[in-house]
């Protein structure tokens, strides 16, 4: 087997050293009749040239040749070779955590950068090294204000990510945090009235996203005022991050949980991707997750090291701030490199196409008779659209073209059954949105 | 050798035989190299009328540029990171014999097909029947891994073990739940990962720890004292962190179900098994597996990873959705599950990773048993030939790993932490050192299949010239690593006066 470094001789020459007949010798302590007597039904073994031909058969059973209007919390962004050919770099992709310093100031110092640039762009004053994605940072976010405000009410904004909310009632269900949702307004905003209705002196943390689920921008300097009167915290989910290129950080926000896959980071049909919480310097000691901090050695020279572990589940086991180990480290690298190939102008500029993109493809569906935007709230690079028909049926047809069309929200949220939430980004081109918006139009033509 | 000099530690480069010095690049932070209007990745032109961003955004909502994001160029970034890169020991420069953490070789091609367009390109909320190459990659590593751990049912769904443990924990809350009663406690011996009890905590149970036996192993007898109408659950790592397997596992097991307790398996070890044993055999009720450990997914500086749940049937309505399922002879997932824990992470989980442990473990098919056996045999030989000079605190039988102590050592002040950070001068990562809890100052050791006999030897090498480094020169092993770009870092200051990010020096403003 070619990953197996080791000759029959040399196996034997190892056996004879330890005393050992054979190796089954080595499995004596485990009792014989727990031993695995067969061999395995595995598929296999493949040598290199069969298993790419096995993959490469795979994704040609996916939607290659597709054009796709899907974001909904993954999005397809310009990702450069750079990025990749930085993670496989065996010293990045092929080390451990970085508990060893002095031959680990690589990866750490990485981790300082990425920390750094988090801290930029949510204008928090500090952020961990990662958490596994956007759905349990805003989870371990919920909790972290739970343990900051000693109270258990949770105010959700329903237009947080459906799934992000599934996680958080999962977690939420056995600890004892109480839950609440608050509604949308027709601009497809939370709804400020029933939140400050809803707020009491009980509630730890109000969670909104923004932009929302709908691709609708937060008032959040209004929530932030809201929930600090009542002395709850405010936590942001941020699952679009090239939206602060443009869109004013959440800096009211007590905590962000933010989901870096925008920056660089394949869609790969869910994961893996990188989570991360940022937060204010006076919380730092409830945050979750591993944090790389800059000191130095015996003779002054400047060097980074993982630090404040104590909050952490090896160290304090039971008493630990989340039971978090291993996170998206090499995930965190690539949105690093990501962001330093982009920079400042040019996240700015990709921010820029992705509004352009979405107006001109907003404005070219409004067209369309029948065919309404849903809210009225600014949006980003989603929007929700009402059509005459089930989006289900448009769908469908829009797969005949090659197109993947936009997503049902009716599952989630019964009162939008004919509505559905488009994504345009700076990958979609012009001619896509055109053929995209001739395509509903004649759907819909048809029917009426 | 006698007599070293400490400052000039190439005079040591005749018993150093893995390690020779090179020279590395200094690196300032890449903020550092910023300069306004340089960048690194250039756009397609837009095709569309610009916005006018104030009116599509509004003038409230829109920011400035972010005060102090780097402007650099492809090249600075490329040698940025490049540079950063050398300063890292890999598994790729070496052994990385790390207990617990199953550092292997990562297969390249793994890293190939994972970016192959149409598979890393994929959308989670596509179409499933454009999905079906995804999916057929899930089913296929599903069935798997179910032959490999013998289990019956499983979710691919949690992000890492620690997710996978309070997946496993909230099956079982669920399960006894549905009976009637979700009982209040979890036992955990006291050789656990620190994650048992952290994740026990999160869901939602008190954690009550046992104390291992004479031997390390589990304490029967306490067991049976401690087991009770109260006790959901024990969680056990098998082979447990000593690398040693728990001989009376079906008894435990049987002693649990006999009180309506279930029996909770920590995957970390599984390298030690594949092929070899099933938990299926013998009593395990759930369990997770680390595929960054055992299925070779690269660990990457900490992540990603995959923790993927494996049950008996009477588990399976409670896995969380989405469930993969088989429709018409198609694989689908259905989120129809009335009595689902629900979701423990968006989409269907760390894909990417999965894919490549799907793609490790065709590549070895049945043969996957011989990687398990190097393993064990590697350790076996690494304890064969230090077991003179190291103090073996518990003499039960290695599988995967072996843990030493530093017992010796400490007769000439050296601890087990001096000794790791010496095996960096000699070209080694070092192991695992202080854990498991139950071994004062252990030394834990795993070499995995991925060590040539060669590799293990110069190891071998290493560790007995630090004991004897150790006895005759204390003081070259309590300032160790002398060869590093830095030495040990001032820890306790870092963690009091904790800088965790950069900042630019003309702002004040910390929200930039």
């Amino acid at each position: 087997m070619r990953y197996l470094p080791k000759s029959p001789s040399e196996r034997r020459d190892m056996l004879d050293a330890i005393g050992a007949q054979s190796v089954a010798d080595l499995f004596q302590s485990i009792p014989e009749a727990l031993r695995f007597k067969g061999p395995l039904r595995l598929p296999g073994p493949l040598s290199e040239t069969e298993l790419v031909q096995y993959f490469r058969d795979r994704a040609g059973e996916n939607s290659q040749g597709y054009t796709s209007f899907l974001g909904a919390g993954v999005y397809n962004h310009v990702r450069s070779v750079v990025t990749d050919t930085i993670l496989l770099r065996g010293e990045f992709l092929t080390s451990y955590t970085p508990y060893q310093a002095e031959i680990s100031q690589g990866t750490l110092q990485a981790i300082f950068e990425f920390q750094t640039l988090m801290c930029q762009l949510t204008g928090q004053e500090v952020a961990n090294a990662s958490m596994y994605d956007g759905s349990t940072a805003t989870t371990e976010a919920v909790l972290m204000a739970e343990r900051l405000t000693g109270r258990r009410r949770v105010l959700v904004a329903r237009s947080l990510h459906p799934e992000y909310r599934e996680v958080l009632a999962t977690y939420a269900r056995n600890v004892g945090l109480q839950i609440e949702e608050i509604g949308f307004t027709p601009s497809g905003q939370v709804d400020t009235t029933a939140l400050a209705a809803t707020l009491n002196a009980q509630t730890a943390a109000v969670v909104v996203q923004a932009p929302n689920f709908f691709g609708v921008l937060e008032p959040l300097p209004k929530i932030a005022e809201l929930a600090h009167a009542a002395e709850a915290l405010l936590v942001t989910a941020v699952a679009e991050g090239v939206s602060l290129g443009l869109v004013k950080p959440p800096a009211e926000a007590d905590i962000v949980a933010l989901e870096a896959q925008s920056f660089g980071l394949a869609p790969s049909y869910g994961g893996p991707y990188a989570g991360v919480i940022a937060t204010r310097e006076k919380y730092v000691r409830q945050l979750p997750g591993r944090l790389a901090g800059q000191t130095t050695d015996s003779q002054g020279r400047r060097g980074f090291c993982l630090t404040l572990a104590t909050r952490e589940q090896h160290i304090r086991r039971e008493k630990a701030t989340s039971n978090i180990c291993t996170n998206q480290a090499l995930c965190a690298l690539a949105a690093t490199v990501h962001l330093c190939l982009l920079g400042k102008e040019g996240l700015r500029e990709m921010a820029g196409q992705n509004v352009a993109k979405t107006q001109f493809a907003l404005a070219e569906l409004e067209k369309i008779p029948g065919v309404r935007r849903a809210f009225s709230g600014r949006v980003f690079n989603e929007f929700v659209v009402q059509f005459p028909r089930a989006v289900r049926l448009i769908n469908a047809e829009l797969l005949r073209e090659k197109i993947i069309g936009p997503l049902p929200l009716g599952r989630s949220y019964p009162e939008l059954t004919k509505c559905g939430l488009v994504c345009v980004t700076e990958t979609t081109p012009r001619a896509a949105i055109e053929r995209f918006v001739a395509a509903v139009r004649a759907i819909l033509a048809q029917s009426a | 050798m006698k007599g070293a000099d400490l400052s000039d530690p190439i005079k040591m480069a005749d018993r150093i035989k893995k390690a020779a010095r090179h020279t590395n690049q200094s690196e300032d932070l890449i903020f550092g190299k910023s300069a306004p209007g340089k960048r690194g990745l250039d756009l397609p032109p837009l095709d569309v009328p610009p916005a006018d961003l104030h009116s599509a955004l509004g003038a409230e909502n829109t920011r400035e540029g972010i005060d102090g994001f780097p402007e650099v160029s492809e090249i600075e970034v490329i040698r940025h990171f490049t540079r950063l890169s050398t300063w890292n020991y890999a598994i790729d420069l070496g052994m990385y014999p790390l207990g617990s953490c199953t550092m292997k070789y990562n297969p390249r091609v793994n890293e190939f097909v994972a970016r192959l367009d149409g598979l890393a390109t994929e959308h989670p909320y596509q179409p499933q029947e454009l999905s079906q190459g995804c999916l057929k990659i899930l089913a296929t590593l599903q069935q798997c891994l179910l032959e490999i751990t013998g289990m019956d049912a499983a979710t691919l769904q949690p992000a890492a073990g620690a997710q996978g443990e309070l997946t496993g924990l909230l099956l079982i809350r669920a399960c006894l739940a549905s009976r009637g009663n979700p009982r209040k406690k979890v036992l955990i011996p006291d050789s656990a990962h620190g994650t048992n009890p952290a994740t026990a905590v999160i869901a939602g149970y008190q954690v009550e720890n046992i104390r291992s036996d004479a031997r390390g192993q589990m304490d029967l007898d306490r067991l049976k004292q401690v087991v009770s109408d109260d006790v959901a659950a024990l969680m056990v790592t098998n082979p447990s962190t000593l690398g040693t397997f728990e001989p009376r596992i079906a008894e435990i097991a049987e002693l649990l179900h006999a009180r309506g307790a279930l029996l909770y398996m920590d995957g970390a070890n599984m390298n030690a098994l594949a092929g070899v044993a099933r938990p299926g055999d013998f009593g395990v009720d759930v369990m997770h597996l680390n595929l960054h450990k055992t299925f070779s997914t690269p660990h990457g500086g900490g992540g990603p990873g995959a923790g993927p749940v494996l049950v008996k049937k009477n588990l399976e309505p409670f896995l969380p959705v989405p469930v993969l399922v088989e429709k018409d002879g198609r694989p689908a997932l259905d989120t129809n599950r009335p009595q689902s824990i629900g979701r423990v992470r968006a989409f269907v989980g760390n894909f990417g990773v999965l894919l490549r442990a799907l793609a490790y473990t065709l590549a070895y098919g049945p043969g996957i048993r011989q990687a398990t056996e190097d393993a064990v045999l590697n350790a076996n030989y690494i304890r064969k030939k230090l077991e003179d000079v190291y103090e073996l605190p518990y003499a039960s039988p290695s599988l995967h790993e072996v843990v030493f102590s530093d017992a010796r050592q400490k007769k000439f002040g050296v601890n087990t932490m001096d000794i790791a950070k010496r095996l960096i001068d000699y070209g080694f990562h070092p192991y695992t050192t202080a854990f498991p809890l139950i071994v004062p100052g252990a030394l834990m050791i795993e070499p995995t299949e991925s060590e040539s006999k060669e590799e293990c030897d110069l190891f071998v090498d290493a560790m007995r010239a630090i004991a004897e480094e150790a006895a005759t020169q204390p003081d070259l092993v309590k300032t160790a690593p002398h060869t590093t770009r830095i030495g040990r870092l001032d820890e306790v200051t870092a963690a009091r006066k904790p800088i965790l990010r950069w900042k630019p020096k003309q702002t004040s403003s910390a929200a930039d």
